[in-house]
């Protein structure tokens, strides 16, 4: 069994465009049934690191490991194929499309045959609400409805729930509760929870330490293309990881800095 | 594990409501409400100026054909989020292109044809090409394709046939396909309705309209999702030069000649057609009927006018009117379909 073996590794992997390194020896893993939490300011290079495990940029150096096997990636549809999906801060759906097409949005169920292939409304309908359903999501029962219509939690859950349906293994949820409140929120961590005990390897980035410490297994936090701490749950603090996030420096330091400032 | 991921098939179906209320909610019902009323409004004051017989509604129709052929797969590219002002020139390029070839070098109609349709295919492709790999905004592209192909036409027509037109009398056979007109309609109508009944199909039925839904309302999360936007985006470009080269074509062959000035009146036409259509001017919003209706409202406004007593003049301020209303209504039918039964409780 590949269980031993992490789902997606990532070994001395750099990313730089044109001059400018963006990413240095980058190494992580992440196992099913894991959830990772990638911590790191703004500007630390969370959105190219994401990329890069997506397919979208190809590492410069270095290499990814799919179940113990290299992989390269041509494009996000190939990283997809391979299993790994990302789900982006604004849920990856579609506003003013319903909850049945933007779920199916790129793999539309069709029936018919021929050129005369039609999107199979009532079968997508039923897929979709299902699936979101059996993610916790009871309000949605009608597959019509349109995605602006829910809130900012439940486009993503209804994104991961979709990840999840088209067979992801590797979870990657990109800010998913930055433009949040507290209660949808705790109902996003919920639903990464249930990713997790389907046996799914989670990558959760984010800025916010308390929804990281609240499901993550595993932390590693990044700054300016590093990865400057790699810990497992329990072994840091919220006080010494917030501090690791500031690149170092105390909060205290951080505080005090402008206090005389001010 | 994996195999959890497997899902088991839905056992509860999903409930079928009435129809009425979705039309309701649909973008396409403001658009049809609004045909109706200015169709009703014309009619009361065209009613002993022929405004309702088969030849004052022809008349309007004529004149919509060709915005509708020409509209709907600018409607495509809107929903897409993008737009495409070339098709001013690509008219008149299509028509000089047939004329020159089939009238001035007498090749074959068939040839001609083919011929214009791969030079349009190839205006859409440069339009498609230069949208997706620069990252320009399409309106600046095709602003600049619109005076590009404007002016290669003028150009190329004075060295052909050394004026900017070009008369073209067309065999029967194409003349009854594409250019008779039948109970004063002309065959430009038939094709349009022809044309509005595939592309329906297309774009609300089968999986290729979605991906163009898809695009338009968020092209990051649309390739994430494994659409190939930018084939789709180019594939879009490449359609409307086509539909606008096969609109320029229908009128050469009605009219015996063609004229290679751009045709400005067309890119406004094609937009306000697709806008008080409900189609939404950043994307992923729009229907098929409602462009078509929304093309049918112009071609009142514009041309049934002359057989009403309402002064000609005002044509274009009633336009203007009707677009502003049009955007307003537009929002207010999104927040609606939007907001559509999501008020049973918060959570």
């Amino acid at each position: 069994m590949s269980e031993e073996k992490p789902v997606l590794e990532l070994c001395n992997v750099d990313k730089s465009f044109g001059p400018i390194d963006v990413l240095h020896n980058i190494n992580l893993s992440v196992k099913a049934g894991e959830v990772l939490c990638l911590l790191g300011d703004n500007g630390a290079g969370k959105s190219t690191l994401i990329k890069t495990m997506a397919g979208v940029h190809a590492p410069t150096n270095g290499e990814l490991l799919m179940d113990g096997k290299p992989v390269s990636f041509r494009g996000p549809k190939a990283a997809q194929e391979a299993g790994i999906a990302c789900v982006h801060q604004f849920g990856g759906t579609f506003p003013l499309m319903s909850i049945s097409r933007s779920f199916f949005a790129g793999v539309e169920p069709t029936k018919g045959w021929g050129p005369f292939k039609v999107f199979d409304r009532k079968k997508a309908n039923e897929i979709a609400v299902h699936e979101v359903r059996n993610f916790g999501i009871t309000r949605i029962d009608d597959g019509d409805r349109l995605v602006g219509g829910l809130s900012g939690g439940e486009r993503q859950s209804l994104a991961i729930a979709r990840a999840v349906y088209f067979g992801a293994r590797v979870l990657i949820l990109d800010e998913p509760t930055a433009a949040l409140g507290v209660k949808q929120s705790a109902h996003v961590l919920r639903i990464v929870n249930e990713a997790k005990s389907r046996g799914l390897a989670v990558i959760f980035i984010t800025h916010q330490v308390m929804h990281a410490l609240a499901v993550g297994d595993h932390f590693a936090v990044l700054i300016r293309g590093g990865i400057a701490a790699d810990f497992k749950k329990g072994e840091k603090s919220r006080e010494e990881i917030t501090d690791l996030m500031a690149g170092g420096e105390s909060m205290a330091d951080l505080e005090a800095q402008i206090n005389v400032s001010a | 594990m994996s195999e959890a991921i497997q899902t088991t098939k839905s056992s509860k179906s999903t409930s079928s409501r009435l129809a009425v209320g979705e039309l309701i909610r649909s973008p396409a019902m403001g658009a049809f409400v609004g045909m109706i009323l200015v169709f009703c409004i014309f009619a009361a004051f065209g009613y002993h100026r022929n405004f309702l017989t088969l030849g004052g509604i022809a008349n309007w129709m004529n004149f919509a054909s060709t915005i509708g052929i020409v509209a709907i797969p600018v409607g495509f590219l809107m929903i897409a989020g993008e737009l495409d002002i070339s098709v001013g020139a690509m008219m008149p390029a299509s028509a000089m292109t047939l004329g020159v070839l089939s009238g001035h070098f007498e090749l074959p109609i068939a040839l001609g044809m083919i011929i214009t349709f791969g030079v349009a295919a190839l205006v859409g492709l440069v339009n498609g090409l230069l949208v997706t790999r620069t990252k320009v905004p399409s309106f600046i592209v095709t602003l600049a394709t619109l005076f590009a192909v404007g002016g290669l036409t003028l150009t190329l027509s004075v060295i052909f046939v050394d004026r900017p037109q070009v008369a073209y009398y067309a065999p029967d056979w194409a003349k009854a396909l594409f250019g008779d007109r039948y109970f004063g309609f002309r065959a430009a109508v038939f094709w349009w309705l022809l044309l509005t009944g595939v592309f329906f199909f297309v774009l609300h039925k089968s999986p290729w309209g979605n991906w163009i839904f898809a695009v338009g309302g968020d092209q990051e999360s649309a390739r994430n999702a494994g659409i190939p936007t930018n084939r789709l985006k180019i594939s879009l470009f490449v359609l409307c030069s086509v539909c606008t080269a096969f609109a320029g074509m229908c009128q050469v062959i009605q009219f015996n000649s063609a004229q290679s000035a751009t045709n400005f009146p067309l890119i406004f036409n094609t937009i306000i057609a697709c806008v008080v259509g409900g189609v939404v001017l950043t994307g992923g919003f729009g229907t098929l009927v409602g462009i078509f209706f929304g093309t049918m409202t112009l071609g009142i406004v514009q041309q049934g006018i002359g057989y009403t007593e309402i002064d000609r003049n005002l044509s274009s301020l009633i336009i203007g009117v009707m677009l502003l209303l049009a955007v307003l209504m537009n929002g207010t039918f999104q927040k609606l379909a939007t907001s559509w039964s999501t008020g049973k409780k918060e959570d």
